[in-house]
């Protein structure tokens, strides 16, 4: 029996946790309008702190805060609007800088859909940065020791990277699957052990570039290199192009296909999938599987996509973690992940041009991402500093019906 | 059926049945050691072949004491061992036991092993059990934290972000104003956090794991733009004292035991004490069985008149007060300086020792101190040149992990309301 | 001298819950608040315990007014509340889960264990409720669990007690026993709120009755003063009218045969202790029982939703023991989950895709991968019309519909197929009146038409009104075999175990 009225706050248990979790990540139940005001707000915000965190760091200022105070502010300012001129400047202000958003925005699509299909089959993968790195080390195998026209040899090694993905994914689904194992731990400890079998694999004979000691690759063939989309010096290749396809492919995966169906159904409650009759076990790991292969593809592409064409250890960067943020910002939803990475992509490349130009560190862009996830995560946060009156939502048309 | 009295007792025995297949799980793999240990240690060792272990630390008073072993010998005699408990789990004797026997084969394990490595040469056992116990601090640390927030049904999944940018901010303070602002201002540092995850999770109720992994992001990326901004130019503030060991007088002098526990700073004193103190405070005051209600039933807990947020919010801070000890600990001792993403994933191994340990002070720390083992044994590997990569050594606790959550030696049960936000009225 | 909720109106989002309720409770006497699912009796209950707030209104505790949403408040003023759901932590003893909140503590917050188990043990003496305190809650019958939340609200010393719906996890012997306990509690000056929404026992137990409904207060009565009958019709509205038109049943060949199943629950003990039964075409087979005495899990086995550990499952004479749900529905079973919530619908899914959720993978529907969502969103409107589905559309999620309309989307989808098996779990639980008398109308009708229906209700009245056949269940086992017809008195002596 449920509480009458059912006010009441949900019952505590699994399935209702997992469609709290659900609601949120996929923001199901904002309108249109919100779904784009939240995101700009959050960036506009994200910005204001950068500015601040930019300003307040600018140690010569600082230094003369005290004594010429009015001076030391301007000076402050200035080196704000010079770093975020930079920025735009890095992000828009050319042909070779939108480029560079794009090359930069490729990996993120592929892994950022992964990360997207395994939020909506309920499932939180962390894993997308071991899989990046086991989907590069199988399409560098292949870009290495498979002889083949680059027509044939391109698509291998792109599968091969989907596979190598997709295996090291469906290692957490099987997990969970199996026993239980939460998804989240075990992607979690699976990130560490890939980088550590990724260590030792690049100094075996097999795929150790001879003559180095540390753990460097050989590069692939040059008929495995992805070809350039604009020629030189544009460094974006035709694996952006296959990025926006999946988008596309993804999005009918999801919402138009049965499988996707089911995969959905999963995401929101095992319990009544199960009872519909779906194998709840297999789509747990097929969802995995294919997040995982997603991530594999951007790792295939990290190696395949840019000189010098081989592997070293730092070969995924930080993709894996921004593929969360951009399932993240994208609301799972694949049309928001291509938007999200193609935004992250602009601030990379934005980010370099400003380190370059204004001597302000990239890894201000790292910390711009996770505020503005942190502020996209909760709107509610947003609302309170922009005084938003809340709309009603879907929890509570759900909250007031009678039970 | 050996247990005739377990599968007549209709209900108990399903019960048992799951006890009963980890035990005989055990078993196989501690059979499976003692195979390893025969054919890899014992014969892979040329007879005669000695290994030397070193028992006191070079400079103390018991420097020249030494144990040597054939490892021929050793061998046979731990294979011997690891067959008898590996028969006595297959056997079903005591399920209680089984963990216990566990630990105890992988003790027995290694010993082959390092005696197997060290074959014709010496090695400082001593050496690496106290590398052993300093890097388990940090682990411990970040388990506690873990354990701090699970407890009350909070997941900190951001223990490795706290970790690090306590440690920027001790680097910093410590090189500006000493070792004690340092110390005081990491804590300080690690408690910010703890009260942004609570602040999200609860008054926002923001998914707990994506406040985690924001923080982990935020923390990476924040530590590096200030490292490169700052430090770079004021090379001044990456410079802090050294904390400098403090052997407990006539404790320290004991063999073996001295080196390995009582000739520390005080951050690895300080784990131990809080070890136990959280260990008996969680189960023995007001303050843990609270805490524990709110982890396990908040409701239960809102009825009985307990504020579920303020118990939220306290212990998640508390947790961030020690990860900020942990992360000054590593900034101060193990490195000494800054470096960009200097955790190197420490925290994520303690989200790892908090599930091995069982939510459990005590197993934390028993984790941490298992997880030290493989951190310290990596290093010290590749000076006795044995085949085993490194690699693999480094993986041995997340593997360990998977291993526990995916239920293969014993479930890990956590906290009934882990991770999901309290809604009151 | 008494416990005053004067005026209170509770809002939450779409709904009105209270809507300027009086209440007093004096001590020294048992007041019922009657009233049916959804009525506000436990939000009022919750608001004079300090869970929620009240939009409206004030709560006296002896002329002192109560600070608003603290229980803090409430407990330090005396007011105690036995939830219906238990407000216990599993894995604590039961000497922890009663000093919770008020732990006798030495220095630095350490525990007194031993003075907590003598509290206990004082109590439960006084009280005559039989505890261990050192046991563990989780390994605790339903029954003694419940003493624990009564010793609980006494041991903080509660001079009003609130009872939430006590008696929908007993036995009716346990009832009896609780009775004798809450009694007990009136001789000793205590102030009694006792929640049903079971007019026997209301008429039995209390003092002074409140009936609520839709989130007003519309009566209170004396017990000498009212009947069943009179307090039925005070709770729905209107005179109930729980009699389902039907004709007499034709029953033909055996369609469900169970043969000695055993079925274990979540933790292992057995739910169901070697189950034997048939349903025939053509007819109703009711099973009765106290909630939790191996039903869930029966219909679960049946349906493939859990493995049995022995027996088998025949339909048409074929074996189809621990086959998938996906194999049952394609025998042409139709499943109305105990659930609906949970089971039944995707609550963020749309209707239109609740109304697939079984059927989506073959065609006309899927082909493959590829599915035809024209053709899903025709059937989808067809079935709305059909089954009179009250929603905005068949887009919308199906969770924003109210019970009744989300229980008709899953009769819809069910029952829209030619089935030969129909197996209804609690198939009105939480439903609203109107919709109830269609879906009883909906189960006769596929009755008719030849399938065999299995009905699981803990509502004795439905069983009784919808079947042809009603079997028992008590502790797992069928504890007997009765026609719609034969006595009450029996059929209840046998839910109760008794009467073999």
């Amino acid at each position: 029996m449920t509480p009458e009225g059912s006010p009441a706050p949900p019952p505590i248990g699994d399935t209702s946790s997992q469609r709290d979790f659900w609601r949120r990540v996929t923001g199901a139940g904002s309108s249109l309008g919100q779904a784009l005001l939240l995101p700009t707000l959050a960036f506009v915000t994200a910005l204001i702190i950068g500015g601040l965190i930019i300003a307040l760091t600018d140690l010569d200022a600082l230094g003369r805060l005290t004594t010429e105070p009015g001076a030391a502010l301007a000076d402050m300012f200035r080196s704000v609007i010079d770093a975020y001129r930079a920025l735009f400047v890095g992000m828009f202000g050319s042909v070779q800088a939108i480029s560079e958003g794009l090359f930069s925005a490729t990996p993120l699509i592929f892994a950022g859909l992964g990360v997207a299909l395994g939020f909506r089959a309920g499932l939180f993968n962390i894993g997308a940065q071991g899989q990046i790195q086991m989907g590069a080390m199988l399409a560098l195998w292949v870009g290495i020791y498979v002889t083949a026209p680059a027509l044939v040899h391109i698509p291998l090694a792109l599968l091969g990277g989907f596979v190598g993905g997709m295996l090291w994914g469906a290692i957490p689904g099987f997990l969970k699957a199996r026993s239980g194992a939460h998804e989240v731990i075990t992607t979690i400890m699976l990130n560490f052990v890939a980088f550590y079998f990724m260590q030792w694999l690049l100094t075996t004979p097999t795929l150790q570039q001879p003559g180095r000691g540390n753990p460097v690759s050989m590069p692939i063939q040059e008929t495995a290199q992805l070809p350039l989309l604009f020629g030189e010096p544009y460094r974006v290749t035709i694996a952006f192009v296959i990025a926006v396809g999946a988008v596309f492919l993804v999005r009918w995966l999801i919402f138009r296909s049965s499988l996707g169906f089911e995969l959905r159904a999963t995401g929101y409650s095992q319990q009544a999938a199960r009872y519909a009759g779906m194998n709840v076990s297999w789509l747990i790991v097929l969802a995995m599987a294919i997040s995982g292969g997603l991530a594999g593809v951007a790792g295939a592409n990290q190696i395949m996509g840019l000189p010098p064409y081989d592997a070293s250890p730092s070969l995924a960067g930080t993709v894996g973690f921004d593929a969360i943020t951009v399932a993240l910002l994208g609301r799972s939803h694949p049309v928001g992940v291509l938007w999200s990475a193609l935004l992250f992509g602009a601030l990379k490349a934005g980010g370099r041009t400003m380190q370059a130009q204004a001597g302000v560190p990239l890894d201000l862009i790292v910390v711009l991402q996770a505020l503005i996830v942190m502020f996209v995560a909760a709107p509610e946060l947003v609302r309170v500093i922009y005084r938003i009156k809340p709309k009603s939502n879907a929890l509570g048309a759900q909250a007031g019906e009678v039970s | 059926m050996i247990d005739t009295q377990t599968a007549s007792a209709g209900d108990v025995k399903m019960r048992a049945t799951a006890d009963e297949r980890r035990s005989t799980a055990i078993g196989v793999v501690l059979l499976v050691l003692a195979g390893v240990v025969v054919w890899v240690f014992g014969l892979g060792t040329e007879p005669g072949e000695s290994a030397s272990f070193g028992l006191g630390l070079p400079g103390s008073s018991s420097a020249d004491l030494k144990w040597v072993v054939d490892p021929r010998i050793l061998s046979f005699v731990v294979a011997g061992l690891l067959a008898y408990l590996g028969v006595r789990r297959i056997q079903r004797a005591r399920p209680t036991w089984a963990n216990a026997a566990l630990g105890l084969g992988i003790g027995l394990f290694v010993l082959s092993f390092l005696a197997w490595s060290a074959a014709g040469q010496s090695f400082s056992l001593v050496g690496m059990l106290r590398s052993t116990v300093t890097s388990s601090v940090a682990i411990t640390l970040g388990a506690l934290t873990g354990l701090m927030c699970e407890r009350v049904g909070v997941i900190d999944i951001g223990i490795e972000g706290q970790l690090l940018t306590s440690a920027f901010v001790s680097v910093v303070l410590s090189s500006a104003f000493g070792t004690l602002a340092g110390v005081v201002g990491g804590m300080l540092t690690g408690a910010l956090l703890g009260w942004l995850l609570a602040w999200l999770a609860i008054r926002f109720r923001v998914d707990q794991i994506i406040v985690g992994v924001v923080i982990n992001i935020l923390a990476l990326g924040l530590t590096s733009y200030l490292a490169s901004r700052i430090l770079t130019v004021a090379q001044d503030l990456n410079a802090p004292e050294r904390v400098p060991s403090v052997p407990i007088p006539g404790l320290s002098e004991i063999p073996v035991l001295g080196p390995m526990f009582f000739d520390h700073n005080l951050f690895v004193y300080g784990m131990f004490i809080l070890v136990g103190v959280l260990q008996i405070a969680l189960f023995r005051t007001r303050w843990g069985l609270r805490s524990r209600s709110v982890g396990e039933h908040p409701k239960a807990a809102d009825t009985a008149g307990i504020n579920v947020y303020r118990v939220r919010y306290r212990n998640v801070i508390l947790g961030g007060l020690i990860a900020g000890f942990g992360g000054a600990y590593l900034a101060l001792t193990v490195v000494s300086r800054f470096e960009e993403n200097l955790t190197g994933g420490i925290g994520f191994i303690g989200l790892a020792a908090m599930i091995f340990g069982r939510w459990m002070p005590v197993g934390a720390l028993a984790a941490g101190l298992l997880f030290g083992i493989s951190t310290a044994l990596s290093a010290k590997l590749s000076v006795l040149g044995t085949p085993i990569p490194s690699e693999f050594l480094l993986m041995i606790p997340y593997l360990a992990t998977i291993v526990v959550v995916a239920g293969l030696v014993g479930r890990a049960r956590p906290p009934a309301a882990d991770g999901q936000p309290y809604i009151r009225g | 001298m008494s416990l005053e909720l004067r005026s209170i109106t509770k809002r939450f989002p779409g709904i009105l819950a209270n809507d300027a309720v009086d209440l007093s409770i004096d001590p020294g006497e048992i007041v019922a608040v009657l009233g049916e699912n959804g009525a506000g009796k436990t939000t009022l209950m919750n608001v004079a315990y300090g869970l929620y707030g009240a939009d409206e209104g004030s709560i006296l505790v002896d002329g002192e007014p109560l600070a608003p949403a603290s229980t803090t408040a409430a407990i330090a003023a005396g007011i105690g509340m036995v939830h219906q759901h238990f407000m216990l932590v599993p894995v604590f003893t039961v000497a922890e889960n009663i000093i919770l909140g008020d732990e006798p503590t030495g220095a630095a917050g350490w525990i007194e264990r031993k003075q907590a188990s003598d509290r206990v043990r004082t109590i439960s003496e006084k009280y005559n409720l039989a505890v261990d305190p050192d046991a563990t809650v989780e390994d605790l019958p339903v029954g003694v669990q419940q003493r624990v939340e009564i010793i609980k609200v006494i041991n903080r010393k509660a001079r009003y007690l609130i009872f939430d719906e006590p008696t929908a996890v007993l036995t009716p012997q346990e009832v009896e026993e609780f009775f004798h306990i809450v009694r007990g509690l009136r001789e000793d000056g205590k102030g009694v709120v006792f929640i049903s929404h079971k007019l026997d026992e209301a008429l039995e137990i209390a003092d002074r009755i409140v009936v609520m409904r839709q989130g007003r207060k519309v009566a209170e009565v004396l017990p000498g003063e009212t009947s069943e009958e009179g307090l039925a019709e005070l709770m729905v509205g209107r005179p109930v009218e729980l009699v389902v038109h039907k004709g007499t049943a034709t029953p033909g060949t055996t369609v469900l045969e169970v043969r000695d199943l055993v079925v274990v629950d979540d933790r292992s003990h057995r739910a169901c202790d070697g189950v034997s039964f048939t349903v025939r075409a053509g007819e109703i087979v009711g099973i009765a029982g106290v909630n939790g005495n191996g039903q869930s899990e029966l219909v679960d086995a049946i349906t493939g939703m859990r493995l049995p550990m022995a027996g088998s499952v025949l339909v048409n004479g074929e074996d189809v023991t621990a086959a998938p749900p996906r194999e049952m529905h394609k025998a042409s079973v139709a499943h109305v989950p105990e659930d609906r919530q949970e089971s039944g619908l995707v609550l963020a899914f749309s209707v239109a895709e609740n109304l697939v959720l079984d059927s989506y993978y073959d065609p006309p529907y899927s082909k493959g991968l590829f599915m035809d969502w024209s053709k899903v969103n025709e059937t989808a409107a067809q079935l709305v019309k059909q089954y009179d589905v009250r929603t905005a559309g068949i887009s919308v999620p199906v969770g924003t519909l109210s019970g009744g309309n989300q229980q008709k989307v899953i009769i819809a989808r069910e029952f829209n197929r030619p089935a030969i098996l129909v197996l209804a779990a609690q198939p009105t639980r939480g439903v609203d009146v109107g919709s109830i008398e269609y879906i009883h109308s909906q189960i006769v009708a596929k009755r008719d038409k030849g399938a065999a229906v299995l009905v699981v209700s803990t509502e004795l009245d439905e069983v009784l009104a919808l079947a042809d056949r009603i079997l028992v269940m008590y502790e797992g086992r069928i504890a007997g075999e009765f026609s719609p017809t034969d006595d009450i008195t029996d059929i209840g002596l046998a839910m109760l175990g008794g009467g073999q």
